[in-house]
């Protein structure tokens, strides 16, 4: 008798059916533990062969032999060059000071339920320490479990909601970084009327990179932003520093991407023709004012400042696009935390904030061509063997 | 006797009373109701007249040629959109698309050194593939469009976030790709090629809709899908042509964003699909099919970018520009609400 068809007492051909059950369980579990291994992106391939180059390459400096440190690297994406930097120099760092490096991140921005898992592995592994680059709130209740239970966190690039959720956040002073722009055009300026076109991120969030920037580059010029917490309430004439008039031609959103930064310039000069002066909260913002500018053909009258520093934005410096580019350290911020955890797993201090700040401040600098009296720059050459991306 | 001349008088009457003439009102009803973009249009000129009192700045020739240079991208997706909402759909993923094609088109050329014009085909290609994905799901498998849409829109996101890696890639100078972005000179009005494009595709759908059998079946479908398919309309074969048409809009639309953004930006025209929907909607097309034209949704993108333009040279707060296309998408659909009610 053929057992596929032999029917049971109650007559139904059950046999065939629970074969057919049976493998779609087994499917299914097979499939959960492919999601499982492959959505956190971690050990397995490049991070998995860093990692073992640190283990078996002979510890150079001093304090750093015996055991590994253990230590989590938990990203927001790696489809954003600024996150593969911090990857790359982290990895570099994890080399350096005997560490093993377990690298995680989320398929995209906003994915907090990759960190989340990634941070419950690192306390079960048992690592000192977790460098993260938040995805969003939901990720806090899993810092303080990590904290509780002994790791050390610490927030890079931007800190946590609230900060106190991480020991410490390694970041880029953005305020600091929109205040070299500015001191830069108030130089290059030397007093003649500037008239000022304010390219931001968004106008209908508060988001705290764009207040910090816009207001950085105010300050920077002499300028008074008015209010601390909302952009666009500065006086909207008055003198900048070194005694020259400013008019305040626009503040428009930008979104932070190139079309978003073309139609605000648009915009912009379509209300006065007369700018001078550019201020754009990052590089895409600045690529499209810069497509707006060419088209009106007044790429001789407007300086344009941008913030980011990526090897392509320092590459736009040199050839005359961006006046100047405030630049941003990420590989800097990882490798600085990979190094401060080594250090404290082996019985060193805790790593503090900079002074006068409530975070440690990775620093920045101006890229620019020119120079200027007072104002400290980089030639694009010298920016570039510290700019990010490739 | 004087039941009967009570008779005829009460009948006179109500002759009267049905045969009275229309009021102004009803005039404006039924001359809105024949011509669905005829009140976007109205809407348009008051805004621009408006806007024109606030800012001398306003109707400057230059800066009426950039309201089309700004308008251009999103105008070519609402005609791709205004296509598939008549049909009674929607398209949640069309600027997604649109993102993936340019980054596709602008990278090929990048990275692969694939001369322009394969690039800009490969690129086309994609799209009218994604598009007739969509309507393979819609018409085949017979999901709701919005479920379709909504779910494709995030796959196109991540496709396109995962090939693109982040990165703009910029394109050199005098690209073929780039010729979107080129200036053509009317006398003082300065449109690049991309606007006419679109304009140009805005007139083959306009006549396709209006004089072709296909047109006809479009709006039948979306008017009532069941008399459609009773009439002996291939209701299945004209969804998926309205989807692979829009992939051609959605293609078009991708060349133009390369022309504007100077390359590819995995994050320029995100905001691309929510205003497509508003661009037709504000433009008289209704929601539930079967009723609109696609000129209607050239008038209501120029009256989203006439509010975000005009509210920038007036110079006031950028928030109230926010609150203002929300206002403008709820009195459009509330006019188009009453022009549906067909009265007597």
């Amino acid at each position: 008798m053929d057992s596929s068809t032999r029917r049971t007492a109650a007559g139904r051909p059950r046999r065939q059916g629970g074969r057919a059950a049976a493998t779609a369980v087994i499917a299914l579990c097979a499939a959960a533990a492919l999601a499982a291994c492959s959505s956190s992106s971690s050990s397995s391939g490049p991070a998995a062969g860093g990692s073992t180059a640190s283990a078996a390459s002979s510890p150079s400096s001093s304090g750093s032999s015996g055991q590994p440190v253990g230590i989590s690297l938990i990203l927001k994406t790696l489809s954003n060059p600024y996150f593969v930097t911090m990857e790359k120099d982290a990895q570099a760092a994890a080399a350096r000071d005997n560490v093993h490096l377990t690298v995680a991140a989320g398929s995209s921005d906003g994915d907090t339920q990759t960190q989340i898992t990634a941070i419950d592995n690192a306390i079960a592994r048992g690592d000192k320490g977790i460098l993260i680059t938040t995805n969003g709130n939901a990720v806090n209740a899993a810092l303080n479990q990590a904290k509780q239970d002994g790791l050390f966190v610490i927030a890079l690039d931007t800190a946590p909601t609230p900060p106190s959720v991480a020991d410490i956040t390694y970041a880029t002073d953005n305020t600091e970084a929109g205040r070299l722009d500015g001191e830069y055009a108030a130089a290059a300026l030397g007093g003649k009327p500037a008239v000022i076109a304010m390219l931001d991120l968004f106008n209908n969030q508060v988001v705290s990179v764009d207040i910090d920037r816009d207001h950085g580059f105010l300050e920077g010029m002499g300028i008074n932003p008015g209010n601390p917490n909302e952009n666009g309430q500065e006086a909207k004439t008055g003198t900048y520093k070194g005694g020259g008039k400013y008019t305040i031609a626009c503040h428009q959103p930008t979104t932070g991407a190139v079309d978003g930064g073309r139609t605000a310039m648009e915009n912009c000069l379509s209300a006065n023709p007369n700018i001078n002066v550019v201020y754009a909260i990052n590089e895409p913002a600045a690529e499209g004012a810069y497509e707006a500018i060419k088209a009106a053909g007044k790429q001789n009258q407007i300086k344009l400042f941008a913030i980011d520093g990526s090897c392509a934005g320092l590459k736009l410096v040199a050839s005359g696009e961006f006046t100047a580019d405030a630049v941003q350290y990420p590989g800097k911020m990882a490798a600085l935390g990979v190094d401060a955890i080594a250090k404290l797993a082996r019985g060193g201090s805790k790593p503090s904030v900079t002074a006068g700040k409530s975070f440690y401040d990775t620093g920045t600098a101006l890229v620019a061509l020119k120079s200027y009296p007072g104002v400290t720059v980089e030639s694009p050459a010298q920016g570039a063997s510290a700019c990010w991306g490739s | 006797m004087t039941i009967s001349t009570d008779d005829s008088a009460a009948s006179a009457t109500v002759e009267e009373f049905l045969n009275r003439p229309p009021s102004a009102a009803q005039r404006v009803h039924s001359a809105l109701h024949r011509q669905p973009a005829l009140s976007p249009a109205i809407v348009l000129v008051l805004a621009a007249v408006a806007f024109s009192i606030l800012s001398s700045r306003f109707y400057q020739l230059t800066n009426l040629s950039l309201l089309f240079q700004q308008v251009a991208v999103v105008g070519t997706l609402a005609a791709g959109q205004t296509l598939i909402i008549l049909t009674a759909g929607i398209d949640l993923s069309i600027g997604a698309v649109m993102v993936l094609s340019s980054l596709v088109m602008a990278k090929l050329v990048n990275d692969q050194s694939v001369p322009g014009v394969p690039a800009l085909l490969i690129g086309a290609m994609i799209a009218v593939l994604a598009q007739g994905a969509n309507g393979f799901l819609v018409t085949r498998v017979k999901l709701p469009p919005f479920i379709v849409t909504l779910g494709m829109l995030s796959i196109f996101t991540a496709i396109s976030l995962i090939y693109a890696q982040g990165q703009t890639v910029l394109l050199q100078p005098g690209a073929f790709l780039l010729w979107t972005g080129d200036t053509v000179s009317i006398g003082s009005l300065h449109l690049t090629y991309g606007v006419l494009l679109m304009l140009g595709l805005y007139a083959v759908f306009g006549y396709a809709l209006r004089f072709t059998a296909w047109g006809r079946h479009l709006y039948a479908v979306g008017d009532d899908a069941e008399a459609a398919r009773l009439a002996g309309i291939s209701v299945n074969r004209v969804l998926l042509s309205a989807y692979v048409v829009a992939g051609l809009a959605v293609a078009v639309a991708a060349w133009i964003l390369v022309g504007r953004v100077g390359g590819g930006d995995p994050n320029s025209g995100l905001n691309a699909n929510l205003e497509s929907i508003t661009a037709v909607v504000i433009g008289g097309t209704s929601l539930f099919g079967g009723r609109g034209t696609v000129f209607g949704s050239l008038i209501g993108a120029l009256i989203v970018q006439v509010f975000d333009n005009g509210l920038a040279l007036a110079g006031l707060d950028p928030n109230y520009q926010v609150l203002a296309v929300g206002v403008l998408v709820i009195a459009a659909v509330s006019v188009d609400q009453w022009i549906r009610s067909v009265k007597a």
